[in-house]
């Protein structure tokens, strides 16, 4: 098989960025650290997302629901033994003797997140447009609810807490790789011209013998199972959580992410992505009031979330397809010249 | 207390939420019928209602100028809502509004946050509001027996509204077809935003009755009334008027029951069951219980 020009720029162009990453997670300091990785589980997050709200036309106001239920899982599963008698007490008796490692707990939270979201596809799938979208977050109301009031798992209302660090840049960003290669694949193999073709109008890909049901299905299961994983990336990442960090600032923000970057393109999601947390940190830091030298700028704290509102808004309005509005991003441009007559990638 | 009076008891109260609801769906299912945009910053209507009416009462002003007040400021945030954030997008894809609504959302809710801090603060009402009546056993708030009448007020003057004034026939015209209407010469954006000032000034008398009941107001407030405004339009068929009263006193009902009837163990997840029963009407019968069964023609 000969590997095209492109794909080879295109490639050794991705793993300079990685190894910059790298070189400035060795170098900087731990806020700077941090930032790197909650960036990488926000990728995780927002290009599973697309998966199933801009390449299938699903539009999910859920996935928050499964990043919870990864979280959760997860972190029941590695919290140490001593904890658990403290923490949790009344577990069942086959979860409280269980302590695992990191990476299976993971898998296990991300393969019940895709179960239960093949369980509640059967039937959401069969709906579109704003149905969809409410219906998933009557989802997300109903995780939250069950989160609050299992007291025996959850803790309940009160704080998640205990939950060993093991999230650290290797499995945030190898995970994170794994999540573009798989959409990228997915979106540019026959199901994904499905998933489009569903997309763009659902009732002409049915007349051409797409299994509408089944490929929604694909796309929902596996953007929750990846959703799942990136909430167990954050449960060891924070250490200590409660369930209203699994609601409805968290599904705005990271739908925020994905409408900057564009719906349907997965490097727009990860452009979209960045641009938005770099933004929110340093408005997060601005928030605690900026000297200016000769004037002092007091602290405004919640005036970040008003500004992103306001940029939200405003990239909908002028913007609405997003930063790269569904195109992908091809660095060999920038040394080959684009052939005209055929798409190449095609 | 006897089964008959906690029966009683238990109609009331249903039928008091069931009011606060239908009012509070109205202003929804005017919108999108004829925006097809579900607005969820309606509930935030209530929110700046509420504390407009608490600050005027803590500058000493009688309730009534507060109510007043709070109303007015509610039906402008309406307006202004409209006018700078759901004009630009008309027509816009239906999600891309909903996500829209939802910024307005978080910015009015973190505006709130940053002038009145998240911490809920105590809302007086007079004492006619929070007398009780009592009849033997049993026990009525005056304020459920004030939210029904105002809302039984407001539901026959809304309907000699929309059936017999010029701006109510436009507005049915409007969200029965938008270019039709345009097409015979209908002021399309006069009409939409009186769509959204009846339904701010609802949202706002809702909000006095609201927090009157449950005697504070913080910024995060317009949440749950906003989310159960929403499962009653679905209820009833998404833009369709008297589906969105029937549908919220057929929740407002629904609630009661499953308080009543849920084992102690069960009852906090009361909202898990309300949004179950959505998702299951939304599979079924997703033009609600009164539209129709038809299918999207081609």
């Amino acid at each position: 098989m000969r590997i095209p020009l492109k794909t080879l720029i295109n490639v050794g162009l991705l793993l300079l960025v990685i190894a910059l990453l790298l070189t400035i997670n060795f170098m900087a300091s731990s806020y700077i650290q941090r930032v790197i990785i909650s960036l990488g589980i926000n990728i995780i997050l927002v290009v599973s997302l697309n998966l199933s709200n801009g390449f299938t036309g699903v539009f999910s106001l859920g996935h928050v629901g499964f990043m919870a239920i990864g979280a959760y899982t997860a972190a029941i599963l590695t919290l140490p033994l001593s904890l658990k008698a403290v923490n949790l007490p009344d577990l069942p008796t086959w979860l409280a003797g269980v302590e695992m490692s990191f990476l299976p707990a993971t898998l296990i939270g991300g393969v019940l997140a895709a179960l239960i979201a093949l369980l509640i596809g059967l039937s959401l799938m069969r709906l579109s447009g704003n149905y969809v979208a409410v219906a998933t977050m009557g989802f997300l109301v109903i995780v939250y609810a069950v989160l609050v009031n299992w007291d025996s798992m959850t803790r309940g209302a009160r704080t998640f807490s205990g939950v060993p660090p093991y999230t650290t840049f290797w499995w945030v960003w190898g995970w994170a790789a794994l999540t573009v290669y798989v959409v990228w694949r997915l979106a540019r193999s026959s199901y994904g011209r499905k998933m489009m073709a569903i997309r763009d109008n659902e009732i002409a890909a049915q007349a051409l013998g797409i299994n509408v049901m089944r490929t929604r299905l694909l796309a929902f299961c596996v953007s929750a199972f990846f959703t799942a994983v990136a909430g167990a990336l954050w449960a060891h990442f924070i250490t200590a959580f409660s369930p209203k960090e699994f609601y409805f600032t968290q599904t705005f923000s990271i739908i925020t992410m994905l409408v900057v970057g564009g719906m349907g393109s997965v490097s727009g999601s990860v452009l979209g992505t960045a641009a938005i947390t770099v933004l929110s940190e340093l408005l997060r830091n601005a928030e605690r009031g900026i000297n200016l030298g000769f004037i002092q700028i007091p602290p405004v704290y919640g005036a970040s979330q008003i500004l992103m509102a306001i940029i939200f808004i405003l990239v909908i309005i002028y913007w609405p397809k997003g930063l790269l509005g569904g195109r992908e991003i091809d660095f060999s441009r920038l040394f080959i010249r684009p052939q005209r007559q055929k798409k190449s990638e095609e | 207390m006897t089964g008959f009076t906690n029966l009683i008891q238990q109609l009331i109260n249903a039928f008091s939420i069931g009011s606060l609801y239908a009012l509070m769906a109205i202003g929804l299912a005017m919108v999108f019928g004829i925006l097809r945009l579900i607005n969820f910053a309606h509930g935030d209507l209530i929110m700046v209602g509420s504390y407009t009416a608490l600050l005027v009462q803590v500058a000493g002003m009688p309730f009534w100028v507060a109510a007043l007040a709070g109303i007015t400021a509610s039906a402008l945030a309406g307006l202004i809502m409209e006018r700078v954030a759901y004009r630009p997008i008309r027509g816009a894809p239906e999600v891309s509004m909903l996500l829209t609504s939802f910024a307005v959302t978080i910015f009015l809710e973190n505006t709130a946050i940053l002038i009145f801090s998240p911490i809920s603060r105590a809302f007086p009402a007079p004492s006619i509001l929070t007398a009780a009546l009592k009849y033997g056993t049993l026990r009525i708030s005056s304020l459920d027996l004030i939210a029904i009448g105002v809302a039984i007020i407001l539901l026959i003057l809304l309907t000699l509204f929309v059936t017999r004034t010029k701006v109510g026939i436009s507005m049915r015209a409007a969200s029965e077809d938008l270019l039709a209407a345009r097409l015979m010469g209908i002021n399309v954006n006069k009409v939409i935003a009186s769509a959204f000032l009846i339904g701010s000034m609802l949202a706002g008398v809702v909000g006095m009755l609201w927090s009157a009941r449950v005697g504070k107001v913080d910024p995060l407030m317009g949440f749950y009334p906003v989310l159960k405004a929403f499962v009653a339009t679905v209820i009833g068929g998404m833009g369709n008027l008297p589906g969105a009263v029937l549908g919220a006193y057929v929740l407002g009902f629904l609630e009661i029951l499953l308080q009543g009837l849920l084992p102690a163990t069960l009852t906090p997840f009361r909202d898990a069951f309300v949004f179950l029963a959505l998702i299951i009407l939304l599979l079924f019968r997703p033009n609600g219980i009164l539209g129709p069964t038809a299918r999207e023609k081609i």
